[in-house]
């Protein structure tokens, strides 16, 4: 451990320090007697040393403060006492370079965690409760409002979505802080659900009875829906989406402060070794060393570290959110559609909108709009898809859309010509109706969701992975840095008892 | 001239001064006055049915508000209708020249009124329209194009139905329309084809009576745009309903007020008594209550300057009600004699007259 107090080879000569001391160096300060300095009768162990100069007589009322000051001054005169300071300097600043570390990395990594784990999920499941909700009101009602009696199919996607639903608020519940508005959110959900579902039994009794008022029941249920249920889904959706975008500001930023304290130590520990080569003219000093071993690996190991999980949790985010999100929206549009395009017949011509000087149809007008959203937002998923296997379902999906116009053109042109019958069939028909349409786009959007919340996962478990230990490492290791640069100094320290 | 002028400063207010007495009475008058009139609208407005002044205020606001350029009209709306003609004219014309799939009479009608115009929801999921409303329209088309399936059927809200027809996207309305003074400025109507009357529908159990002082405080529902709507609102305004009646419910069609009343978000309905009867067919725990408080009729609505079309569908109805076969009587038993009654004589309009002249 030890090593001798000179390197066998000659070392150059330092300026400023004698060439080939033969004893230990008597470094001196300027203004002092030169003098050996053991530790006094009156200095225990740990404490400075007494003062040498006479004017620092003990006085009469001290503060504990001023003797301390001046105790430090004095110590500050003679060698050990320096050392002492240093040594204490050098421990401290590693120990915060890697308290800090610690503190900043495990932010970041609960952020990071808090993304993949949570926020994520929370935002993809409020979509989904946007979708079951928007599709189960299409199939209960306007299937049914524009054709008579809902078929097992889609009594069955009805029931579907209404428990995948109730599913995703009972997730949402669980996973919302308690008094936050998107807690209140889930409560008016959770709360409106078995009203919209009472009002659709409702309608369906009195269906079977054949008496129209069970349609008014549908309008009502419809109403619900449109009015209180899917602008407060579609909050939910925009709240836990600003929570997922919060989780990135809080898990991505460098951690400056952690990086900057590692520098500081590092120059810390850097200057004290060449302080010493200066006094002693010794290269190494074995608790020095190891103490700028261990602060070099948190630093790189920090910096590494967090480069990696940045641009794997930027890549979760670009490829996997962005996409999500662009596909979400997309699917909603679609749904919107399909929902407009059936209120259409139900309505048989009755809302209209004038659009500059002419009258059309505000549902078809409506279907219209969400048509173009559902065009823009799968031609922006086509460009994000990083991939051909998450390209495909798009395509296709493009294709399905493509379809569904013409097909809807058609409809429209029956329904415009009084064969309503003919329009009916062509919607909600078994064979070649724009429902078949609509459902391709709605499964290939589901495929794609699907494929891109895989590649999410995956880059932010790498991302969260590549942080993985780095807390509890540099807590271990700076500790380690702090008793090596104590032991280093120590070493020194001990050539003068 | 100094003094002059003092002493007519001073005869000048000795003149004031006089008047000052005068004056100072005659705005106490006013100020009484003026309590006077505006004691009543600081009073709570609760006031039972027909107090005298607010009635007065109801005859000039009727004046005014319902557009009626004569007594008679006012009287006898459904009066003023054009005589009958089987020939055709310019509307006629054009309806008869539309090409191909288009060549279709286009209705608006309704598809919530239970055995008016509605859809059977058991009938198949062909969407087929049926109900009384509806035979007339084929009648109609029948007469007009040759073929009673020649028709576009358009499902207008009840406040839809001035407007779609104003607006051309329409040819006509068949909707149980009552003839009013208010709506003949803006359409022209046929003869009547139908009588009817505003009623009361509540649940049996309330304590409701009828049109009377029982609707105090109680939350009642109308469709928008419909005469019970416009009714209630003049007759509170008016005082005869009890200002304590909410009326703030209103729905887009009549039927649905049926679906505020079974979810006990409303107390009562009001509508024509012949939809309220479709109501309570639907619904065996709710009925009518009390007596048809005014006499109504339901008339085809048509543009307001088609007058070929108005002597027609005149024409068509008096062959239809002289067709005991497959006509009004017909049609009124296959639809109405289990809601309204087997017998038809109070639903069915006198001789019609035709007092409208251009």
């Amino acid at each position: 451990m030890t090593h001798p107090a000179k390197s066998s080879a000659a070392p150059p000569p330092a300026p400023g320090v004698p060439t080939i001391p033969a004893v230990p160096p008597q470094p001196t300060p300027p203004g002092q007697p030169d003098q050996y300095t053991r530790p006094g009768p009156q200095g225990g162990p740990g404490l400075p040393p007494p003062p040498a100069s006479p004017q620092a007589s003990p006085q009469a009322r001290r503060t504990a403060f001023a003797e301390g000051a001046d105790r430090l001054r004095a110590a500050a005169t003679t060698e050990p006492g320096r050392l002492r300071i240093i040594g204490a300097l050098l421990a401290l600043l590693v120990v915060a370079f890697g308290a800090v570390t610690a503190w900043q990395t495990a932010d970041r990594s609960a952020a990071a965690d808090d993304v993949l784990n949570n926020s994520q999920p929370l935002s993809s499941a409020a979509a989904d409760i946007y979708r079951s909700l928007a599709d189960a009101n299409t199939t209960a009602s306007s299937g049914f409002l524009a054709g008579g009696q809902e078929t097992a199919a889609s009594r069955e996607r009805y029931e579907k979505d209404i428990d995948n639903a109730a599913e995703g608020l009972v997730e949402a519940a669980a996973n919302s802080d308690p008094g936050s508005p998107a807690a209140a959110t889930v409560a008016d959900l959770n709360r409106l659900l078995p009203e919209y579902k009472g009002l659709v039994e409702r309608a369906r009794t009195y269906n079977r009875q054949g008496f129209p008022v069970g349609g008014a029941y549908l309008r009502y249920a419809n109403e619900k829906m449109q009015k209180e249920m899917l602008p407060k889904a579609e909050d939910l959706y925009t709240k836990e989406n600003q929570r997922l975008r919060a989780d990135y500001a809080d898990a991505t930023p460098y951690p400056w402060a952690a990086i900057g304290l590692g520098v500081l130590a590092l120059a810390g520990l850097a200057w004290a070794q060449h302080r010493n080569y200066r006094r002693t003219n010794r290269v190494l000093n074995h608790g020095l060393v190891a103490a700028s071993a261990t602060a070099t690996v948190v630093l790189l190991w920090l910096v590494v570290g967090h480069s990696v999980a940045r641009a794997d949790l930027n890549a979760s985010y670009d490829d996997g959110v962005r996409s999500l999100n662009v596909l979400h929206d997309a699917r909603i549009a679609s749904l919107k559609a399909r929902g407009n395009e059936n209120l259409t017949l139900v309505a048989r011509g009755a809302e209209t909108k004038k659009v500059g000087t002419e009258s059309v149809d505000a549902y078809d007008y409506d279907f219209k709009t969400n048509m173009a959203t559902l065009g823009k937002g799968l031609a922006e998923a086509e460009k994000l898809a990083d991939d051909t296997t998450g390209e495909q379902p798009v395509t296709q999906a493009v294709g399905n859309m493509a379809e569904w116009k013409k097909r809807h053109g058609a409809a429209r042109a029956d329904d415009e010509n009084g064969n309503y019958a003919d329009a009916l069939a062509r919607v909600i028909g078994a064979k070649g109706a724009t429902g078949e349409c609509f459902d391709s786009v709605d499964a290939n959007l589901a495929e794609a969701i699907d494929h891109e919340t895989t590649e999410f996962e995956q880059s932010a478990g790498d991302g969260l992975s590549a942080m993985t230990g780095l807390s509890a490492g540099a807590a271990v290791l700076a500790v380690l840095g702090a008793a090596g640069a104590v032991l280093g100094i120590g070493r020194r320290l001990s050539e003068y008892r | 001239m100094k003094g002059g002028v003092t002493m007519q400063g001073r005869r000048l207010r000795a003149r004031l001064r006089g008047w000052g007495g005068v004056g100072a009475m005659a705005l106490v008058c006013a100020v009484a006055l003026a309590f006077a009139l505006l004691l009543p609208l600081t009073q709570p407005r609760d006031g039972g049915p027909g107090t005298g002044g607010s009635g007065l205020a109801r005859v000039t606001q009727a004046r005014a508000e319902d557009g009626c350029p004569t007594p008679a009209m006012r009287d006898a709306p459904e009066k003023q209708s054009l005589s009958p003609s089987g020939a055709d004219g310019k509307t006629i014309e054009a309806i008869k020249n539309r090409t191909g799939e288009k060549r279709k009479l286009i209705v608006g009608v309704d598809q919530n009124s239970y055995r008016w115009g509605y859809r059977d929801p058991n009938s198949g999921g062909t969407g087929d329209l049926e109900g009384f409303d509806i035979d007339l329209v084929h009648r109609i088309a029948k007469d007009i194009l040759g073929d009673e399936n020649d028709v576009q059927f358009k499902a207008i809200p009840t406040d839809q139905r001035i407007p779609a027809i104003q607006d051309g996207r329409v040819d006509m309305v068949v909707r149980t329309m009552t003839i009013n003074c208010a709506r003949m400025s803006e359409v022209a109507f046929s003869a009547p084809y139908f009588e009817t009357g505003q009623q009361v529908l509540a649940p049996k159990s309330a304590p409701i009576t009828g049109y009377d002082g029982s609707l105090a405080k109680k939350k009642i529902c109308t469709a928008t745009g419909s005469t019970a709507n416009t009714k209630l609102t003049g007759d509170q305004e008016a005082g005869s309903l009890a200002s304590s009646a909410d009326l703030k419910t209103t729905v887009p069609n009549q039927l649905d007020c049926l679906v505020r009343l079974q979810l006990g978000e409303v107390d009562a309905v009001v509508t024509d008594g012949a939809l309220a009867a479709s109501q309570a067919a639907q619904d065996p725990t709710v009925e009518l209550k009390g007596d048809p408080f005014t006499v109504e009729y339901y008339g085809v609505a048509m543009k307001k300057d088609a007058d070929d079309l108005v002597r027609r569908v005149n024409q068509i109805l008096v062959d239809y009600r002289q067709d005991k076969a497959d006509g009004w009587q017909a049609s009124y038993d296959r639809w109405l004699s289990a809601t309204l009654g087997k017998d038809s004589s109070t639903s069915e309009p006198p001789a019609p007259q035709y007092l409208r002249k251009s």
